[in-house]
């Protein structure tokens, strides 16, 4: 009785360790980290590890988010820094969970492989000696002599796919490897996919680059905003193509309860393909990317860039260009600087900084100013402006949408307060004290246009859908035995035994009762005109 | 017609559903009431009254019907036979309504997209109302061929009826454009996939909220009530196996639509936004229940639980990541 208890024991919880030589201890661990209870606490654990990163800001995803965290609760980051939290799908503790899961899956394929192989090439076990023993059993009388009920039942099996094995007087058939095969096939293209997601991450890259109209870029590394890319991207690879934004339309919805929500982007760019070569019109949209040499060209989050000039009070331009502001609202209220770095005997020798909200359509009222719509109905541009060092020279980066106002001084207007002013197209605004002036001259839209590469999608793309074929066969297709026997009764009189048994396992049955009525009728019909004698005596078990 | 009488002739199908979805609910569950075992009857619990009504079931049993040799045409021993023929009338009421409210809300759901001159699924209002038609629609194609599945009926209305009230109460946006982004037969079928995954899902979710019900009824030992005229434990644990079995190719597929379509319209397949991660941890959870099942021989209770919690995070991905987190995906129009 103790011996029972300790069996089940077994069964039910891993056996701990036993003092084990290194081999065994390894061979122990290895058929722990295979087995099917480790898999699903594996699976389990990835799921829960996931989680994180969808309500931890991730660098990866929104590095805005991550620094402003950082600025609420620098304690509480220092330790999300510690675990990794603001990159989880970098971290190590992630990466471990799903290195083991990848191993217990291999090593679960191989031997299931292995053993699928030897089943499938297997002849299938001949028939029980009481067939009425299994979960389906027919048996039929028919009018025909015991070969031709066998060769009909062959041909009845066959038809049905099954493999049949000849015993004499009974055939054993089996059908559906085909579910282990797509189980196989499934588990081998989840390999697959995590494999190509990490070969894109080692080799992928994803760089952006803002663009205002009329402006363009060359496709290098140096002329990115920002630069994501796996450990073995070689920025020689890159493509070497230009592009030119000639034109971006942003349409709105004009009235009604949408109003204001983009209906259309869509830009038209000149691409030159390599240097030298003919340049290209093309369209991009949001949906459609444009596809350069395995590199991908998607235009992102547009924005309104104020083209600006600032002239020392002698009318000399220190400055022209469109600045790009940022969007800070579904109505494009956005916000932005203008650094103009005044060198010594130009103007009054001072740097000159702007802090301006360019509004595509103004409403000035006790809110302040803001748009209310992303058109540009009635641009605008607000700004106050300082004077001093801008720090430009120092050599510490500096972000292009920030003042740094350490050593500036705002501009003061002739009745004492700050200086403000607000232009329209066209407008200028004189800067007190003969600083010069600033004009409005327009506005152009701007893109950020995206540049990159997913190394490895092909492949993950043909896992994916190995997984999903693979998936459909282990779940639809059933894995059946089935039993004819065939002797004679009495003179003329055959008695066939039909019987059948499911192995999916997963599942009951399915219509396995069909399935052997089916098997039964075929034979029948086979068996032509002189089919039928006699009632069927079913004894369904 | 004009936009805005299709979209208020949508807005109104879907109010006319809502209220037969009612009536359905109260027929099932006075069905289900008549159903109940009277105290003190000795409950033979392998007897399934559901299906009892169903023409279908005599000529094809479903597959579960043959194999512990309950026949759903089986005599309801312990409902007394005018309550069981009561029982039976109710049950008809109900399923006749329900379907009248799936036709309703099917054309609901067709004047929305005629309104918006598109598919009508851009905002959670949109899925909302879309997902509930096809539960309803799956409900009742399922229950016809599978006559056990209509001890889930009463369950399966009440959660349309409160999907369908969130939807028109919380979620409800007028019909508008569609943003760029969504501009694509991707959002077709990204979005068909993953709704009719869903509403597969929730069917599974019924079954296995009701086996942990049968199943606590059972190890207590009473089996009268409500929970006496459920169909076995057992049963209800095979039947939220196959109709998970049946979303999870369904769900694979919504995901990697969904990627696809990512790459085109941000240029990355993967990027771990939240709708991303919460996929995934629904396909990882799903997949863990489907283990559980198959290869680690869990079953019953604990079984059912892990079904119960690749939903909830389901859910999760349609409410919650929509309303708190911001992604990319923020097209939830509140
Ligand atoms: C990413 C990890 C995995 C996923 C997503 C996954 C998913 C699945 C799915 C969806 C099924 C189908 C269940 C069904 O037919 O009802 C399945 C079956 C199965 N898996 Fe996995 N699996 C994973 C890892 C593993 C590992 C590591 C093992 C082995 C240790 C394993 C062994 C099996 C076995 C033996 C079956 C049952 C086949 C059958 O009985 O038909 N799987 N898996």
């Amino acid at each position: 009785m103790s011996t029972v208890r300790a069996e089940r024991e077994e069964s039910a919880a891993p056996p701990p360790p036993p003092a084990l030589s290194p081999p065994e201890l390894a061979r122990w661990a290895w058929r722990q980290l295979t087995s099917m209870r480790v898999a699903l606490l594996l699976l389990f654990l990835l799921a829960l590890a996931t989680v994180p990163g969808s309500v931890i800001p991730q660098r990866t995803v929104d590095p805005l988010a991550v620094t402003e965290f950082r600025e609420v609760n620098p304690a509480l980051a220092q330790w999300y820094d510690r675990l990794g939290l603001f990159d989880v799908y970098a971290a190590p503790w992630f990466a471990a969970i799903y290195l083991a899961l990848l191993v217990s899956l291999v090593g679960c394929i191989l031997p299931r492989s292995r053993q699928h192989w030897r089943a499938v090439r297997a002849r299938p076990p001949a028939a029980p000696r009481y067939l009425s023993r299994l979960p389906e059993h027919r048996r039929v009388e028919v009018a025909a002599p015991v070969d031709e009920v066998l060769v009909a039942a062959r041909a009845t099996l066959r038809a049905r796919r099954y493999r049949v094995a000849d015993d004499g007087a009974s055939l054993a058939a089996e059908r559906g490897h085909l579910r282990e095969t797509g189980n196989l096939v499934f588990h081998l293209a989840v390999v697959v996919v995590l494999l190509a997601v990490a070969l894109g991450s080692l080799f992928g890259y994803r760089a952006t680059v803002l663009v205002p109209e009329g402006r363009g870029f060359a496709n290098s590394v140096i002329q990115y905003d920002s630069l994501e890319s796996g450990s073995l991207f070689d920025p020689a690879d890159l493509p070497p193509f230009s592009l030119e934004l000639e034109e971006f339309v942003m349409d709105f919805v004009d009235e009604g309860p949408a109003a204001g929500t983009p209906q259309e982007y869509a830009a038209t760019v000149t691409l030159t393909r390599e240097p030298g070569a003919e340049p290209e019109t093309r369209t991009i949209r949001v949906n459609e990317p444009l596809s350069v040499g395995g590199t991908l060209v998607h235009v992102l989050n547009p924005g309104y860039a104020p083209v600006v000039t600032v002239r020392d009070a002698d009318g000399e331009v220190l400055f022209t260009g469109p600045v790009p502001f940022l969007p800070q609202d579904d109505a494009f209220t956005s916000t932005g600087v203008v650094k103009v770095a005044v060198p010594q005997g130009r103007g009054r020798g001072e740097d000159i900084g702007i802090e301006g909200i360019f509004l595509p359509t103004a409403v000035l009222d006790e809110q302040g100013p803001r748009s209310v719509f992303p058109a540009p109905r009635n641009p605008a541009l607000f700004l106050t402006a300082y004077h001093g060092d801008l720090g430009l020279d120092d050599g510490v980066p500096q972000s292009v949408y920030r003042l740094d106002t350490d050593a500036m001084q705002q501009f003061v207007g002739e009745d004492g307060t700050p200086f403000r002013a607000g232009l329209t197209v066209g407008d200028s605004v004189e800067l007190p004290d003969g600083h010069g002036s600033i004009t409005l001259d327009g506005y152009v839209p701007w893109v950020n246009v995206q540049v990159g590469r997913n190394a490895g999608k092909q492949l993950a793309l043909l896992g994916a859908l190995l997984a999903l074929a693979g998936l459909m066969a282990s779940m639809f297709v059933r894995r059946r035995r089935a039993w004819v026997r065939v002797a004679a009764d009495a003179p003329g009189r055959t008695v066939m035994e039909v019987a059948g048994l499911d192995r999916s396992q997963t599942d009951q049955g399915g219509d396995l009762a069909g399935e052997v009525d089916a098997l039964v009728d075929g034979v029948r019909q086979r068996l032509g005109a002189g089919g039928p004698t006699g009632g069927d005596e079913e004894d369904g078990r | 017609m004009s936009t805005e009488t299709l979209a208020q002739l949508s807005d109104n199908l879907v109010y006319g559903a809502m209220a037969a979805f009612a009536v359905a609910m109260v027929a099932l569950a006075a069905e289900a009431a008549s159903r109940r075992v009277p105290t003190g009857a000795p409950a033979d619990r392998s007897l399934v009254a559901t299906g009892a009504t169903d023409p279908e079931s005599v000529s094809g049993p479903g597959p579960a019907g043959r194999r512990d040799g309950s026949g759903p045409t089986a005599p309801d021993a312990q409902v007394p036979p005018e309550a069981a023929g009561r029982a039976d009338r109710y049950g008809r009421v109900g399923t006749s309504v329900l379907v009248l409210g799936t036709i309703l809300l099917g054309l609901g759901v067709l004047t929305r997209g005629l309104a918006a001159g598109r598919v009508p699924w851009s905002n959670m209002y949109g899925f909302a109302i879309s997902g509930t038609f096809v539960v309803a629609l799956v409900y009742l194609v399922a229950a016809r061929r599978q006559p056990d599945l209509r001890a889930l009926g009463v369950w399966v209305v009440a959660t349309l009826l409160l999907t369908l009230g969130l939807a028109v109460t919380v979620l409800y946006v007028p019909v508008g454009p569609l943003v760029p982004s969504l501009q694509s037969y991707w959002l077709v079928i990204h979005v068909a996939a993953a709704t009719i995954a869903a509403a597969v899902f929730t069917i599974a979710m019924v079954a296995s909220a009701l086996q942990i019900v049968a199943e606590r009824a059972e190890h207590s030992g009473r089996r009268t009530g409500y929970a006496g005229a459920l169909p076995p434990a057992e049963r209800l644990d095979a039947l939220a196996y196959r109709v998970t079995a049946f979303g999870f190719p369904l769900w694979t597929f919504a995901v990697v639509a969904g990627a696809i379509w990512a790459e085109a319209s941000w240029g990355r397949y993967w990027g771990w936004d939240p709708k991303e991660v919460w996929s995934l941890v629904t396909w990882l959870v799903y997949a863990a229940y489907l283990h559980a099942r198959t290869t680690a021989g869990w079953r019953g209770r604990r079984a059912s639980v892990v079904g119960l919690v690749a939903y909830a995070s389901l859910i999760f991905n349609f409410f919650g990541v929509n309303i708190l987190f911001e992604g990319l995906h923020s097209y939830g129009g509140l």
